[in-house]
């Protein structure tokens, strides 16, 4: 849940920071309040995990990355957790989850995002995280995307929306 | 061979990208994160030895450009009260692009992919509430006729670098 602070700091930052030398300070202007105060409240948000990270997010496309392939495995429950780690830490991967499975359609329990140049590449990636899942990799596939059929993103449209239950 | 510069624009299966040595090293360094401070472009260019000014004309450029999609906070929606799920639906082809624009009719459908598999049409969902993602959940249902698999992450593992840019001769080595 959201302080109304902490809303307002939410959504003037929610198209990413002001490229100036004092940011903070520009958000701070922008919402009547003291620099330190934003930045204390920022703080606070990446120490509660309400703000992952400050970062700069690359478009992977446009760095030559033009394939990706949601690749899905079928591993044992008690292995998941230790699995997961293991190939959320390869440098191609950039998302990794345990989602539930739906049997018999959807037996896939590990989900990991693969980049590459091309589709073949993608497969390669894919057939060497089967080689270092070994035996826990009781099955597994990959899909790739065919069409985007909407990208809006999400975006927190109205101050009094955030963190609250809508009446 | 080692020291050898290889820009992507060089290689003849990538779209033509103006990233140069020190664009990559920006990209990689923040990647992990930002300052919070009264002066954080000048904290950053610090430990990439570069200046404040050529810092931030080079996250303008990469943003204008499109090489970079963000700069800024990133948000967890469910800590923020939110939910988030990844859903899947299995639709006759057919029927695909009527099922399409009617689950794209519900504003919180954040993203939606047709994927090739039988589970073909892939979207997010993110809503105020545990509540609300139901009530979509189950309108979604209704007007499509269709069941919904809704395929919340259970757990979320580390991922390391986004995208590994370096070394830049391995780059080319790689592909």
């Amino acid at each position: 849940m959201l302080s109304e602070l902490d809303q307002q700091i939410v959504l003037a930052t929610q198209a990413g920071l002001p490229l100036d030398p004092q940011p903070y300070h520009r958000i701070a202007e922008q919402l009547g309040i003291d620099a330190k105060l934003v930045q204390q409240r920022i703080k606070q948000m990446l120490a509660d995990g309400r703000i992952r990270r400050i970062a700069a997010i690359p478009n992977h496309y446009k760095l030559g990355f033009v394939a990706n392939g949601m690749s899905v495995w079928n591993v044992p429950d008690e292995q998941v957790d230790k699995l997961g780690e293991i190939v959320g830490k390869l440098d191609y991967v950039s998302h990794c989850y345990r989602r539930p499975r739906f049997l018999p359609e959807w037996p896939y329990n590990l989900f990991a995002m693969v980049h590459g140049k091309n589709r073949e590449e993608v497969n390669l990636q894919v057939a060497k995280i089967a080689s270092l899942l070994g035996d826990a990799d009781q099955g597994h596939d990959i899909l790739f995307s065919r069409r985007i059929l909407k990208k809006t993103g999400m975006r927190f449209n109205q101050a009094n929306d955030i963190g609250k239950k809508r009446n | 061979m080692k020291n050898k510069s290889v820009n992507f624009k060089n290689k003849p299966d990538s779209p033509a990208s103006p990233l140069d040595a020190t664009d990559r090293r920006i990209i990689n360094a923040l990647q992990y994160g930002f300052p919070v401070s009264d002066y954080p472009f000048q904290e950053a260019a610090a430990s990439l030895k570069l200046s404040e000014t050529e810092l931030l004309e080079r996250i303008k450029n990469m943003r204008e450009n499109g090489l970079l999609t963000r700069f800024g906070p990133l948000y967890n929606a469910e800590k923020m009260g939110g939910a988030l799920s990844l859903c899947a639906m299995i639709v006759a082809e057919e029927k695909f692009d009527k099922v399409a624009q009617q689950v794209n009719s519900f504003a919180q459908v954040a993203h939606n992919y047709e994927r090739d598999h039988k589970m073909n049409m892939w979207f997010v969902l993110a809503t105020q509430s545990i509540e609300e993602k139901q009530q979509t959940l189950e309108q979604i249902e209704q007007l499509t006729g269709y069941p919904v698999y809704d395929m919340p992450r259970q757990k979320e593992y580390f991922v390391g670098l986004f995208l590994n840019l370096e070394p830049v001769s391995q780059q080319a080595h790689d592909s």
